[in-house]
């Protein structure tokens, strides 16, 4: 028997769908300006939720909240308490900046949106079909949005057909979610999976510790009637159950920069600099990765995506396939618990006490498994296709990059440890010198004055070393959201 | 061999000092966080033989937790730490300290209980002095002098092969060995790189350590058949305590998790400061003891050079006992942010930390003092976050360079050093490069 212990019906569905076939998106971030009318039009708002239809819906609607938006809707102190620490402080505290690679260009009080002064309360986001965009638009706002709500800023998506900015594949590696939570998590994963738990990308579940994140329990009121009781305290209510904790960040892409750099380092070969652009991201501009596909199957990967998504990086430890420092090796070192793969219990006492490989390049990454996101973003700006790229940019040309968003539970475990040891971390893995080839801020830190390489090691050959990388991507904007269920929406629209 | 040392020094605060104390030590840094390593008060950077140094103010915010166990509050004199990680013998550190820093010092410790303008400088920081029960080292005989030769051989190398590397493509990786060592080579004969050859191992501290690497030994074989007998009373009251200690989730507040974030992060290495209680009952107290003792063994004659286990990011740490066993100060130096150091604590080392953490009140339940504890993710971070103390002023003699980065230069050395070279070998010690 399939039985899901989720309700579907009270979860929002971009946890469950990315709306690929909705190819038409926008965000609108706002500020609540009347509270009454802000809840009225909450409670009448037609959230999509993540169970199956047939046919497939042609719009949907789902509804983020920020800390101080929820404080403006009325929620008291005790209850905001329940949330994650990063969630309450927001995204762009100095301390949090640091700690994220916002410095120089990307600091938050350069930021469009979400910089000091100007944090949003709400992110409404509308997906639909092209046809049916702007009458879904304009039905949804309906009468009442504009004495709701304060528009800080609306943000467009525009279609690049699966590819993002600088015209590689994108989205191709997502975690499985373990939503029937079939899978115990182990004490100790031995092989690379891709099934995630549950509790990893919703609140209330057990994650792969076999525990649950912070979200706020409330003692049973005639309020909060409608909430589920909580898993591990059922004499609580759980507000954040069948919530999540959502990220968003506006990455702005210097595609003409990005490829006029690969192109003079290149000896101004198109063929070379599409080598050198691979060796960055890790996978050719197509999707396929640098190291070899294996033939044995990965828990939890998608057959229709395995011939560029089966593989690991254990075939390749000296990173002559894909450098240690190429985007998607940062991102997922696709690793378990163990530098070894089988071992015996004796063999395990051995590694963890010290004794275990000796090798420079043994045993440096952390276990992905408690380090994964689910990524829904969607780019912005018109394409440029990558051979034209290169010629001059027109006048007023608008700009082009990712809103990036990305869902999980722990905020400071998932997005904040992936961004910090993982993307911006100049000593990730033993290289030194270099952060994220795309994402890097290329900022000087104590004792390191560079930061922009990008190192090729060689498979007994001298590594090549690619140095004064400009930066490509800046941050225009950010911030943390809670994407609450259904029953939760309720409760603030009614608090 | 140059082996490492280091000085702990506890002085209690005079409380209504406390204030123009904490302004001088701030006056130390550029920032929260950023020390001036040239201070007039105690400048750092003059001593060739520190690696680390830290004033921390003992300000311990979880006294009140004894009120789990029923037991009255203990009030505590309020402490200044000063404490670092040295090559050599401790002695010759503190001479060095007291005639560099001297004025510098006296300022500082004037805010201590029982010091005078008259007070013999030197007479006064052995008196306070608190050794460490046991001390982590990452690599023994690295010394700060090595350290800086071998980042420097580490960038001429760089800045060769910034220039040189097309010369040197496609070459087999004994040749491009062979001509690397001949530019290092010829460096070092213009004088613009030195690689001093190791100083001899002092026979007073060789002597120690083996006298120590067979008495432990001896002395619980003798101890043995008296703790067979106990062993079982001993596991069974362990259990017991386990299953029954009060485990309190207190989170830690905002306002100090802040101004510990905001000191963070500013080099590739922070500082790490916790301060526990210690549950109450014998068994604890001689648990503790047991186990400190355990870790000194492990630290100085066990674990694998740049390896705490399975961990690569951990320079120095010390474990104090804070005058008497009822307090336990754990003071570290690792790579990374926070976040990543409890990464590996939870998932690489929990049963290192576990095996000491856990006779502190609250931390969460262990099972048989090496499993579970850390494992429980939201209780385990919030516990140490809140025992957390905020390190006022902290110094690193090489910013920038992580603990890998240190065992990487080392190893390119020894590979230049190494008279023959076999192609395996070459070909790893490219990869260095």
């Amino acid at each position: 028997m399939t039985y899901s212990m989720v309700d579907y019906a009270d979860v929002q569905g971009l946890v469950r769908f990315g709306y690929g076939r909705m190819t038409s998106a926008s965000y609108a971030l706002v500020r609540v300006k009347n509270v009454a009318a802000a809840k009225a039009w909450l409670l009448a708002a037609r959230v999509t939720d993540a169970t199956e239809q047939r046919p497939p819906p042609t719009t949907a609607l789902q509804i983020a909240f920020t800390a101080p938006g929820l404080t403006k809707l009325g929620l008291p102190d005790s209850v905001m308490e329940g949330f994650s620490r990063e969630f309450r402080t927001g995204m762009s505290k100095d301390f949090r900046a640091r700690l994220l690679g916002d410095v120089g260009r990307n600091a938050p009080e350069h930021w469009d949106w979400g910089g000091p002064g100007s944090e949003p309360h709400l992110l409404v986001m509308f997906f639909a079909e092209p046809e049916h965009f702007d009458s879904f638009v304009q039905s949804t706002r309906g009468n009442t949005w504009s004495d709701a709500f304060e528009e800080v800023v609306w943000l467009g998506t525009s279609n690049l057909d699966g590819d993002e900015p600088f015209s590689f594949r994108d989205g191709i590696s997502q975690p499985q979610i373990d939503w029937d939570e079939q899978r115990q998590t182990p004490c100790t994963q031995l092989e690379y999976t891709n099934v995630v738990a549950l509790g990893e990308f919703l609140l209330g579940y057990r994650n792969e510790y076999g525990k649950t994140t912070d979200r706020p329990l409330l003692d049973p009121d005639a309020a909060n009637a409608e909430l589920l009781s909580a898993v591990d305290t059922p004499a609580k209510k759980d507000l954040g159950r069948n919530g999540t904790y959502f990220v968003m960040r506006q990455l702005e892409q210097d595609v003409r920069g990005f490829w006029k750099f690969l192109y003079e380092q290149s000896g101004e070969s198109l063929k070379e600099a599409d080598q050198l652009g691979a060796k960055m991201v890790g996978r050719a501009r197509a999707g396929d990765p640098l190291v070899p596909i294996q033939t044995e199957p990965i828990a939890g990967t998608d057959p229709q995506t395995s011939t560029q998504n089966q593989f690991t990086y254990d075939s390749d430890p000296v990173g002559a396939g894909c450098p240690f420092g190429a985007h998607i090796r940062r991102t997922n070192p696709r690793n378990s618990d163990f530098p070894e793969r089988r071992l015996s219990a004796l063999r395990k006492l051995i590694i963890m006490l010290g004794f275990g490989p000796k090798g420079f390049y043994d045993d440096l990454t952390s276990s992905v498994r408690f380090h994964r996101i689910l990524r829904r973003g969607r780019e912005y700006g018109s394409e440029l296709p990558h051979e034209q790229a290169l010629q001059p940019a027109p006048p007023n040309e608008s700009p082009r990059g990712l809103h990036f968003i990305c869902l999980n539970a722990n905020i400071s475990r998932q997005f904040e440890f992936l961004q910090n040891a993982w993307i911006m971390n100049t000593k990730f893995s033993a290289v030194s010198g270099e952060s994220d080839p795309l994402l890097g801020n290329r900022e000087a830190i104590p004792g390191c004055p560079v930061t922009g390489n990008f190192t090729i090691p060689g498979d007994g050959t001298l590594r090549q070393r690619v140095s004064g990388l400009p930066q490509f991507v800046t941050v225009r904007g950010g911030a943390y959201f809670f994407l609450p269920s259904l029953r939760a929406l309720r409760y603030f629209a009614r608090a | 061999m140059t082996p490492q040392g280091n000085f702990t020094i506890l002085a209690p605060i005079v409380l209504s000092r406390e204030a123009e104390l904490r302004g001088l030590l701030a006056s130390m840094n550029e920032a929260p966080g950023l020390v001036n390593p040239n201070n007039p008060l105690v400048p750092f950077a003059q001593f060739d033989t520190l690696h680390f140094a830290r004033f921390v103010i003992l300000d311990d915010k979880t006294v009140g937790d004894l009120r789990v166990y029923d037991l009255p509050i203990r009030t505590f004199p309020l402490y200044l730490v000063f404490l670092g990680d040295i090559d050599g013998e401790e002695e010759a550190f503190l001479n060095e300290l007291v005639r560099r820093a001297s004025s510098g010092l006296r300022a500082i410790f004037s805010c201590c209980h029982g010091f005078a303008s008259d007070t013999d400088l030197m007479a006064w920081i052995k008196l306070l002095r608190s050794p460490a029960s046991a001390v982590y080292v990452n690599t023994r005989g690295r010394t700060v002098r090595r350290i800086r030769e071998e980042a420097a051989l580490q960038d001429a190398i760089e800045s060769h092969l910034a220039s040189q590397a097309s010369s040197l493509e496609g070459l087999p990786p004994r040749e491009v060995h062979a001509q690397l060592k001949r530019f290092v080579e010829a460096e070092k004969s213009a004088g613009r790189l030195t690689l001093s050859d190791e100083e001899a191992t002092p026979i007073g501290w060789w002597i120690r350590k083996m006298l120590h690497l067979i008495c432990m030994p001896v002395l619980l074989l003798l101890a043995s058949p008296l703790l067979i007998l106990i062993a079982p009373f001993y596991l069974f009251q362990l259990r017991r305590l386990e299953r029954t200690d009060p485990e309190p989730y207190v989170v830690v507040d905002d306002a100090h998790f802040e101004t510990l974030a905001e000191a963070e992060d500013h080099d590739v290495t922070n500082p790490y400061s916790a301060l526990g209680n210690l549950k109450p009952g014998r068994l604890r107290r001689v648990t503790l003891r047991g186990v400190l003792l355990v870790i000194d063994y492990a630290t100085r004659h066990i674990i694998q050079p740049g390896r705490l286990g399975r961990v690569r990011s951990i320079h120095f740490a010390q474990w104090v006992l804070i005058r008497g066993t009822e307090r336990l100060g754990f003071f570290s130096n690792y790579d990374g942010g926070n976040e990543s150091y409890m990464d590996d604590f939870i998932n690489k080392l929990g049963f290192g930390l576990n095996v000491f953490t856990s006779n502190g009140i609250g931390y969460p339940r262990t099972d048989w003092l090496l499993l579970g504890g850390s494992a429980d993710e939201r209780r385990f971070k919030e516990f140490q976050r809140r025992h957390t103390v905020l390190t006022q002023v902290w110094y690193k003699a090489y910013p920038g360079l992580t603990a890998v980065d240190l065992e990487r230069n080392a190893r390119i050395r020894r590979g230049l050093e190494s008279s023959s070279i076999s192609e395996q070998e070459a070909r790893e010690w490219l990869a260095l490069l």
